[in-house]
């Protein structure tokens, strides 16, 4: 409205001086307001994302000054990132579940029984004779059936998400532990190895795949109606339902997802430590909520980005990875992961209380 | 009407009050004056700053600039406690209560009896069911969990904490938006014999007729300042108030029906639907083109009517038809897909996601449609979004907004604009004016008639029998979950709708 008053200013004239002053002013205040509402308006997950990169940054120099180059060697940082991609691709499916507004504790046991699956003799031999795409299919059914049935009771059932996926905590652990019989099964599929371990393009090739997930997550969740259902169902299941949105199919189909990206992390884990056991995963679903919360989705839901849960997994890898160095305790390494959460989360209610959206 | 003596010395002043919000001043000079014994009436339009007004005084907000007096004395009321001390009581319009806890500890939340930290539960009890005997509802138990509780009912414990407090002023913000009319009479009742004893009332509301009914004196505000002061209700006209309120001067304007072809097909019809425990036996049809209102007390089923033919609710026997096709029961995606839109009752909980973006929110039910393979087309989906806000004149401007930044006014606008741009056949509208200044009320009922003239079917429900009554081509009554009149509106009254109504409930 003031760009209006100032460009009906004839050309030509000169204004009086005070004048002058004054629309000088009222431009730089209509300036200044624009500026604040193109930034508070589309981008209010920057600033958040950009605190987000100068924390890993600032733990990066920590990091570099208390270990030196033990720390900021290639390939000390090649083993942070693929530390990272496990718990990453977690992440990445507890993200949708979180900004949907539920809860999925079941990963990192959904993660061990894949693995266990994965490697019994059975699909083993199997293996052999048709290749890995049976281990890799096996532990996938598994994530997905198993995300399926928490879908089902908490969509179907009304069974509160917390419950039903602590059931399933228990239970699949407790499967796992029988089909192993509590032993380690190591991977003997030369097939499996050779396509999973080791680099590609001198990169790891379990970090190549939590690239894909992160990618595809990315664009699900921002691009697709299947992302903006998630955050409708996530911001007003009610608004959501009378809107037409299938609120209950759609939350079968996020715990589905969540149980998939923990059978994508099982393959990992195979490819990564060569062995199927029970206790893969253990505690890893406190690890997922606690990147995907200091990322910066909503624990209540209706608001999440995929960009910030790939940092939040990444600062707690490197700082992990930080202690390791230092040959420091892990109880102190617990105690420190804690009050970062508690920083983090401390620090984004400060800073972004107007307009929380999704978009990054 | 208690007699007031504006001599006597305010009990009550505010002055000049100035509140900066970062990027909005939301008041911009603000006085008013209470005597005790008086019951004050605010007026103004949404975002005329009572509800920032509210807060000020209930010590939610510090005013940046000006300030309060309380027996001639400045005060600073620094926390919602202080303002309590101070004898400022707060009835907020949104329904503050815990729906946990029972009637009793929600009567004295925050201000429990106790020995010692012990609570003295007996006693609150006691004076829980004291204070609800003089509201008028001996029959809400304070043992009863307040979540379990109808709406008016826990409207009902708000009130009876704000008389917990021994207050001297108490801030009403329309009290009466979940309340029926006899229940209203009884809020009248308390509210006389409140100021009888020398209490003073800050009452906000948007009805004319009850302000008529209840009040002394008028302050208008306008734009975050005081345009008018100390009005004496009886001697200022209606007319006069709502020129002061908008700078405009029309009443109520409701559209003119235009005369439904005889031809017109029935696109929405409903047969002996029933609900358990809500309503029974149903049966209406509605024709393209014509605007069907349904009028009856809060409790009697009309919102549950609406909330059935729109399948959030799966009915127990009965059926929906839409242009022919029944619908499945209990669905509403098979609604919206066959051109049904509801405009729910509680805006904001059921119909909004309030931090996300105005164009995600008119969009909402038609996203997919700017997809291909799942993929989103947000460009083709904002412009949309925007064509319909400038259509319907959509303010502030621009759909990036949050939603929750908007007035209750066009947040209606909003809900209405997501179901033209789904090009609805039917349409629900449950209490559309609800939260809606007088300004906006006349743009949304326009907008109804126009959508019915584009050939929709429309259904209203609405607790203002002349809202129900102006809007419609014709009006089902209902009580006690029973149709007990159907007829065009423009064949009965107000008092004869009223008639039926306890007729039907009485039976």
């Amino acid at each position: 409205m003031s760009e209006h008053q100032l460009s009906a200013q004839p050309p030509g004239t000169t204004p009086a001086p005070p004048a002058a002053d004054e629309s000088a002013r009222v431009e730089q205040v209509a300036r200044e307001a624009s500026g604040r509402t193109r930034r508070g308006g589309s981008s209010g997950g920057a600033a958040r994302i950009l605190g987000l990169v100068v924390a890993l940054a600032a733990i990066c120099v920590v990091g570099a000054v208390t270990s030196g180059s033990r720390f900021a060697s290639l390939d000390n940082l090649t083993v942070i990132v693929s530390t990272a991609s496990i718990i990453g691709v977690v992440s990445i499916g507890m993200t949708f579940v979180i900004t949907a507004g539920g809860i999925d504790l079941s990963v990192g046991s959904v993660l061990g029984l894949s693995s266990v699956w994965a490697t019994t003799v059975a699909t083993q031999t199997m293996a052999d004779q048709y290749g890995w795409i049976v281990m890799v299919g096996c532990a996938l059914a598994v994530g997905l059936a198993a995300g399926l049935i928490n879908g089902v009771l908490i969509a179907y059932g009304r069974v509160v998400g917390f419950i039903a996926t602590l059931a399933m905590l228990v239970a699949a652990r407790g499967l796992a532990e029988l089909i192993a019989g509590r032993r380690t099964q190591l991977v003997n599929v030369d097939s499996f190895s050779s396509t999973f371990k080791g680099d590609l393009l001198g990169v790891p090739k379990i970090v190549w795949i939590f690239a894909v997930v992160a990618v595809a997550g990315w664009f699900v969740l921002n691009r697709t109606t299947f992302g903006r259902r998630t955050i409708a169902v996530g911001g007003n299941p009610e608004a959501a339902r009378l809107a037409g949105i299938a609120v209950k199919r759609h939350t079968m189909y996020l715990y589905a997802l969540c149980g998939l990206t923990a059978g994508i992390a099982g393959v990992m884990m195979l490819a990564r430590t060569g062995a199927g056991s029970s206790t893969n995963g253990t505690l890893y679903e406190l690890d997922a909520i606690a990147a995907v919360v200091v990322g910066g989705t909503l624990l209540a839901g209706g608001r999440g980005t995929i960009v910030g849960t790939v940092l939040g997994v990444l600062i707690f890898a490197t700082l992990t990875n930080i202690f390791v160095q230092n040959n420091l305790d892990s109880s102190v390494q617990s105690v420190v992961k804690g009050a970062i959460i508690i920083a983090a989360v401390l620090l984004q209610q400060r800073f972004t209380t107007r307009t929380p959206r999704s978009g990054t | 009407m208690v007699t007031v003596d504006p001599q006597q010395p305010p009990l009550l002043q505010m002055r000049s009050i100035v509140k900066q919000f970062p990027g909005a001043r939301a008041l911009d000079g603000v006085d008013l004056d209470v005597v005790p014994g008086e019951v004050h009436c605010l007026l103004g339009q949404n975002g005329a700053g009572k509800s920032t007004l509210i807060k000020v005084l209930a010590g939610a907000h510090q005013p940046t600039e000006g300030e309060v007096l309380v027996d001639g004395e400045v005060v600073t009321i620094a926390n919602p406690v202080a303002a309590l001390r101070l004898g400022v009581a707060t009835m907020y319009q949104e329904l503050d209560v815990v729906a946990g806890l029972t009637v009793a500890e929600n009567v004295f939340l925050g201000h429990e009896l106790a020995t010692a930290g012990v609570s003295r539960r007996r006693e609150a009890r006691r004076r829980t069911r004291e204070i609800l005997a003089r509201l008028g509802h001996p029959e809400i138990s304070p043992h009863h969990e307040v979540g379990s509780l109808p709406a008016a009912a826990q409207q009902i414990v708000s009130m009876a904490r704000a008389l917990s407090h021994d207050a001297r002023v108490i801030v009403m913000d329309e009290p009466s938006a979940v309340l029926d009319s006899d229940e209203v009479e009884n809020l009248f009742r308390v509210v006389r014999e409140l100021t009888a004893a020398g209490v003073a009332i800050v009452y906000i509301s948007h009805r004319m007729e009850e302000i008529r009914a209840i009040g002394d004196r008028i302050t208008v505000l306008k734009d975050g300042r005081t345009v008018a002061r100390d009005l004496p209700v009886a001697s200022t006209p209606t007319r006069e108030l709502i020129r002061l309120m908008t700078g405009r001067s029309v009443e109520y304007a409701f559209p003119e029906g235009t005369d439904l072809p005889a031809d017109a097909p029935v696109v929405l019809d409903v047969a002996g639907l029933s609900l358990r425990g809500a309503f029974t036996d149903v049966t209406f049809q509605v024709r393209a083109g014509e605007i069907v209102g349904l009028a009856g007390l809060v409790g009697s089923g009309r919102s549950e009517i609406l909330e059935t033919v729109y399948g959030a609710r799966r009915a127990t026997t009965g059926t929906v038809e839409v242009a022919g096709r029944r619908l499945r029961p209990g669905q509403v995606q098979a609604a919206v897909r066959a051109g049904v839109g509801l405009a729910p009752e509680e805006r904001k909980a059921q119909g909004l996601l309030l931090d996300e973006p105005v164009y995600r929110n008119i969009t909402l039910s038609t996203f997919g449609r700017f997809a291909k393979g799942g993929m989103l087309d947000e460009r083709a989906e904002r412009r949309t979004a925007q064509e319909q806000a400038e259509a319907l004149d959509l303010r502030p401007t621009g759909v990036d907004r949050a939603i929750r930044t908007l007035s209750g006014g066009n947040q209606q606008k909003a809900m209405l604009a997501r179901w033209l741009v789904h090009g609805c056949r039917v349409l629900l509208l449950d209490e559309p004016t609800r939260g809606v200044d007088v300004g906006a009320r006349a743009e949304i009922y326009a907008l109804v008639r126009r959508l019915a003239d584009e050939g929709a079917a429309v259904v209203v429900v609405s607790s203002e029998i002349p809202e129900v009554l102006g809007l419609s081509d014709r009006v089902l009554v209902v009580s006690d979950g029973r149709v007990v009149h159907q007829g065009p509106a423009t064949a009965i009254d107000e008092h004869a709708v009223l008639d039926l109504v306890m007729e039907g409930s009485a039976a």
